[in-house]
């Protein structure tokens, strides 16, 4: 493509992905928390969490994200939640009905979350190797 | 009656893309064509006429409800099929590594 | 219910541009427009939920498509075994619309669906799980084993992933 993913974007995009990062971000937390209320639920906002990383690695390039977000840290993340799952997998079928608001979004939005995002770390470093050793 | 057959032919374009075409991005653009059309599906036969999203208020009794049950059917069916783009996608990638293209009549070779 | 013939016939329109137009870039952006019809169609049909999410994940997915894919030169080529393909993808075409539209023929109408499952959701739903949101409650409280499924079948997913685009090597010698 035209712009070198290497170093990112313009100078105005940097700025605006700053200022706007936040945002998203708490978005995300808010519609997981959220979803037994009103429209959401934990898929939706783990989703939108690694949109948010994503459009920072998008416009500060892959170096510069990668060493904020390091990928250790999230499979910490993804690895708890799916401990969690299974923890609650064993207990659900004793029947109880259980306080599912806040334990079953935060488990979903931590799986999907980091989830996606190292996935697009892994394809976009797939797809650079190819195309530096052309 | 309409809408339902409305909804095959979307479903059948993406059906004739994975068929006809020898672009691998083309083959996972028919899929994911597809995809939408089972979703869209499910969706229009949980609807009822003059139904209101089922979310209930604290302070009213809502009787006319759409259904919520393909609802929750569809919230699973689209993370599944995200997951399936981006394992195809994946793949094609991998692909275009070894073979230098992404035409699917000259991936013939099976040693790896 | 004019808005839904509207919206399908957009829909369908963006999935034959996607199909048939020779750029790559171009298709993918066709399939952009057809999945944010998609979430146009799901609110008509009262159902914010799937709107919210079929949004967020159509342009993760379209953000993966054209970021890993677009490459500088793509040959294209139209030749070889082509009218065996033809006449198998014709037959199979007509035994396929004509089981659908057998199968589409015994739904009930549009507008009126038979909920023997829901109506005990519904009527228990606020009461037992504390969820307005019936959708919730149903995902993440009485059918909480499809949810569990469904993470299983992600994380699957990202270790297949992580496995496949491992670097083993460059291009071996042809």
């Amino acid at each position: 493509m035209g712009t070198n993913s290497e170093k990112g974007m313009g100078v105005i995009v940097k700025t605006v992905t700053k200022l706007t990062l936040g945002f998203i971000l708490l978005y995300g937390i808010y519609i997981t928390l959220s979803g037994h209320i009103s429209p959401g639920g934990g898929f939706a906002g783990g989703v939108i969490i690694a949109l948010s990383f994503v459009h920072v690695m998008l416009a500060f390039g892959k170096d510069a994200a990668l060493k904020r977000l390091r990928p250790p840290g999230l499979r910490l993340v993804i690895s708890g939640a799916a401990l969690v799952f299974l923890a609650m997998a064993i207990i659900v079928p004793q029947g109880r009905v259980f306080d599912s608001e806040v334990i079953v979004p935060l488990c979903e939005a931590a799986i999907v979350g980091p989830g996606l995002f190292v996935i697009f770390v892994a394809l976009v470093l797939l797809s650079k190797a190819d195309k530096d050793s052309e | 009656m309409t809408i339902y057959l409305l909804c095959l032919a979307l479903f059948s374009v993406g059906l004739y893309c994975v068929l006809r075409k020898r672009n691998i991005i083309k083959i996972i653009i028919g899929i994911g064509i597809m995809e939408y059309a089972v979703n869209l599906f499910f969706a229009l036969i949980g609807y009822r006429a003059q139904g209101r999203s089922p979310i209930f208020a604290p302070d009213q009794a809502i009787r006319n409800m759409v259904d919520p049950l393909p609802q929750a059917v569809v919230l699973t069916s689209i993370v599944l099929g995200l997951s399936v783009t981006l394992m195809l996608v994946a793949v094609a990638i991998r692909i275009y590594e070894r073979y230098g293209t992404f035409d699917i009549t000259k991936i013939t070779r099976l040693k790896g | 219910m004019l808005e839904i013939h509207l919206i399908l016939f957009f829909m369908i329109a963006a999935a034959i541009i996607a199909v048939e137009v020779k750029d790559l870039l171009s298709s993918i952006i066709a399939v952009g427009a057809v999945g944010i019809g998609l979430s146009m169609a799901f609110l008509v049909l009262k159902a914010p939920d799937l709107a919210i999410m079929q949004l967020v994940v159509e342009i993760l997915s379209l953000i993966i498509l054209i970021r890993a894919t677009i490459r500088k030169d793509l040959p294209f080529s139209a030749s070889g075994r082509w009218a065996f393909n033809t006449g198998a993808t014709v037959v199979f075409f007509a035994v396929f619309l004509v089981c659908a539209y057998m199968a589409l023929k015994g739904l009930r109408a549009f507008g009126d669906p038979l909920m023997r499952v829901s109506q005990a959701y519904l009527a228990e739903g606020p009461a037992k799980t504390r969820a307005l949101n019936i959708v919730s409650a149903i995902t993440s409280n009485f059918r909480v084993i499809d949810t569990l499924g469904e993470g299983v079948a992600l994380f699957t997913a990202i270790i297949g992933i992580l496995a496949v685009a491992r670097k083993v090597g460059h291009k071996k010698k042809k």
